[in-house]
């Protein structure tokens, strides 16, 4: 007792001495690196196992108990046992809040499976089913005006198609891009009511039905003012329907642009519209740029407001301002009823060309937007670099000029 | 280009009867006064963020406003290039006169007072372009005419920036190290040659090396700027300033909301010796209460 008495009073005493050899050789580091997250051997088996044993308990269940369910109930019930099991092999051997975090790691890794799973079996049916047509060079430059239905796949194509998608969706970017940004760039540098009541308007415009759009257009540009089903017309109508969603994806980045760069630029003497063209515009350009992609991809599959505005054509069509035009998803539309396998294999065909120009828009609008404000890839730093390294040369020389 | 044609609003700068504590020593002439705050209350809203500050900024001097956390310091000292006009809830009363001219003033254009009264802020902000750029911004947007290599390289030669950056000054200014970053905003509101310098708490995100670069700096550019900095260490204050300004808060007992209130102000040497006012002698001291 009174040892330990002393040791409070003098805890110095007490504290462990390290004696640290210098002569002694030392241990040989191999500097390998650590994987601080990721799956473990253990993990693995577990999971594997707990899998194995649901399947087996659920082809028990359904061979034996009830022979009759089909294979959805199978994927649930197997599923279901699955968790279980995993949360009891989990827990013979942690604590509660590891069991949680496990089985939640679990079930929100089944979701992205289910998420990928659905995503490539869309793109892989549609190519699968494409794929008879999708190998013949005409498809991609002929049209459908001399082919007839019963005709191979070696006659007729969707280069009508392509073009009038392309056309469509570059008028109705040349609309909507302009429109949609500096109406963001209103709602979030002025705070007037004005904003709320248009804030508004676009929250229920994204709403709006694609059929609604193509009959406004068509009532109102073809009925009423009377010009002809053209490519313009179903422009206007799909930028009716982009613009809510440019304009609401825009707000939201431009919302993110740290506001201390706004007072720096306001506290620097510059005017209220500078400051947005030269700081808060280049800073969210990025995300700017996905703003587009997400109106634009909107835009690009709309197929109703279509068929309303730009009617159906079987022949190429170059002048957006007269006569109908067709694009990609209409196309495949008309294709797919028909009853002839060749012409189905046709409209699966159009719907895997249809991804891959969505495909293309997207890498150019990445490759316009750039990457976030600050962040710069290898090559962008080299050829900064490079740059700087330039000016230093001109500062130099002006330096002997001076000197 | 309104703001010199304005009579003077609130009479001629001389004639401010000033309290004896503020007049500086007789055998020293006068220095000319930039700021004048007189009777100076903000509201944000229908809440008084700050009343009845008094106090006179003098030419080539360096003033620091002190005091507890939410005294208002940073709310006068926007008053000065009227920042507190981009948040819509707040007003501003009294008469901020610069320069013997109303800041206030309908015909003054409040871009007009920034492009002369340059601010450095508490976290150093960086536009998310080249260092270059972010030194030009400020002289583009003026319109100064001239070689920009030269305005540019002077900045950062002021802010003892150059012989770090030289190399690669086409690098995103993003890049830099925290006090490199603050230098960097200094050598930017210097780009434009503003006549005032205001800094708000220009060295609370930065370490000690760092915080001693930057106040080697102000003394030596105090020369051709005046300055006014808030700040939360005393030990700055009575490091770089000519004079120090004391606020405090008062608690509203209604609303239980603080206003922040000027205590004294002073030649720093006087603030930190033997002020004149008790609340003042007990923040300085340490026993704040």
């Amino acid at each position: 007792m009174t040892d330990l008495m002393d040791r409070q009073d003098a805890p110095e005493r007490s504290a462990p001495t390290v004696v640290i050899d210098r002569n002694a050789p030392r241990p040989l580091l191999t500097q390998s690196r650590r994987a601080l997250g990721g799956l473990r051997r253990d993990d693995l088996l577990t999971i594997g196992g707990a899998a194995v044993s649901a399947v087996c308990t659920a082809l028990l269940l359904f061979g034996r108990v009830a022979p009759a369910a089909g294979a959805f109930g199978f994927v649930l019930v197997a599923y279901g046992l699955f968790v279980i099991t995993y949360a009891l092999l989990v827990w013979l051997r942690d604590e509660r809040p590891a069991v949680v975090d496990k089985v939640m790691a679990v079930l929100l890794g089944s979701a992205a499976v289910v998420a990928f799973v659905a995503l490539f079996s869309v793109i892989f049916f549609t190519l699968w089913r494409g794929r008879a047509a999708l190998g013949y060079a005409n498809l991609y430059y002929r049209d459908m005006s001399e082919a007839l239905p019963t005709d191979p796949l070696s006659a007729g194509g969707i280069g009508h198609a392509i073009l009038g998608t392309l056309i469509m969706i570059s008028l109705a970017i040349v609309l909507t891009v302009p429109l949609g940004l500096t109406c963001a760039v209103f709602l979030n540098e002025t705070g007037s009511r004005a904003a709320g009541i248009v804030r508004t308007i676009v929250d229920a415009m994204t709403a709006l039905p694609s059929i609604l759009a193509g009959l406004f257009i068509f009532a109102t540009w073809i009925l009423i003012l009377g010009f002809e089903r053209s490519g313009l017309a179903a422009a206007i109508s799909i930028s009716i329907m982009m613009l809510p969603i440019i304009i609401r994806s825009a707000d939201v980045v431009l919302r993110l642009v740290p506001g201390n760069l706004r007072e720096a630029s306001a506290a620097l003497g510059a005017p209220q519209w500078r400051s947005v063209r030269h700081v808060v515009l280049p800073t969210a350009r990025s995300g700017l740029a996905t703003a587009v992609i997400l109106g634009v991809a909107r835009g690009l599959g709309e197929t109703a407001p279509i068929l309303l505005t730009a009617g159906f054509t079987a022949t190429y069509n170059t002048n957006p301002l007269n006569g109908p035009m067709v694009s990609l998803p209409l196309a495949t539309f008309d294709f797919v009823q028909s009853p002839q396998p060749a012409l189905i294999a046709r409209g699966f065909a159009t719907g895997a060309v249809l991804m891959v120009v969505v495909l293309i828009l997207f890498a150019i609008a990445r490759f316009i937007g750039g990457r976030p404000a600050g962040s710069v890839s290898k090559r962008q730093a080299r050829r900064l670099a490079a740059r700087s390294a330039r000016d230093v040369q001109r500062f130099d020389e002006r330096h002997m000029e001076a000197s | 280009m309104v703001m010199t044609a304005k009579p003077v609003e609130c009479g001629p700068v001389e004639e401010i009867s000033l309290p004896s504590s503020m007049v500086v020593a007789p055998s020293a002439p006068l220095p000319k006064v930039v700021f004048g705050a007189r009777d100076v209350s903000v509201y944000y809203g229908d809440f008084r963020a700050v009343r009845d500050v008094n106090v006179d900024v003098y030419e080539h001097q360096i003033t620091a406003f002190i005091g507890p956390s939410g005294c208002g310091k940073t709310t006068v000292l926007r008053c000065f290039n009227r920042m507190n006009d981009l948040i819509d809830a707040a007003r501003v009363e009294g008469s901020v006169t610069y320069g013997g001219v109303d800041l206030y003033h309908r015909d003054v254009n409040p871009v007009e007072v920034r492009r002369r009264i340059g601010m450095v802020f508490q976290k150093p902000n960086p536009f998310p372009k080249s260092i270059y750029e972010n030194v030009a911004y400020g002289p583009k947007v003026a319109g100064i005419k001239g070689n920009m290599d030269d305005i540019v390289e002077k900045a950062l030669r002021s802010a003892g920036l150059w012989d770090e950056v030289k190399s690669r000054l086409k690098v995103s200014g993003m890049s830099l190290s925290g006090g490199q970053q603050q230098r960097l905003c200094i050598a930017r509101a210097i780009a434009t040659e503003p006549e005032v310098l205001l800094m708000d708490e220009p060295c609370s995100a930065l370490d000690p090396i760092a915080t001693a670069r930057i106040e080697d700096l102000m003394q030596q550019i105090k020369n051709e700027f005046t300055i006014v900095i808030v700040t939360h260490n005393m030990q700055q204050a009575a490091r770089v300033s000519d004079r120090t300004a004391f606020f405090t808060t008062e608690v509203n007992s209604e609303s239980d909301t603080r206003t922040g209130l000027l205590v004294e102000v002073d030649e720093t040497d006087k603030i930190f010796s033997k002020p004149s006012d008790e609340r003042t002698e007990n923040y300085v001291t340490g026993r704040f209460g």
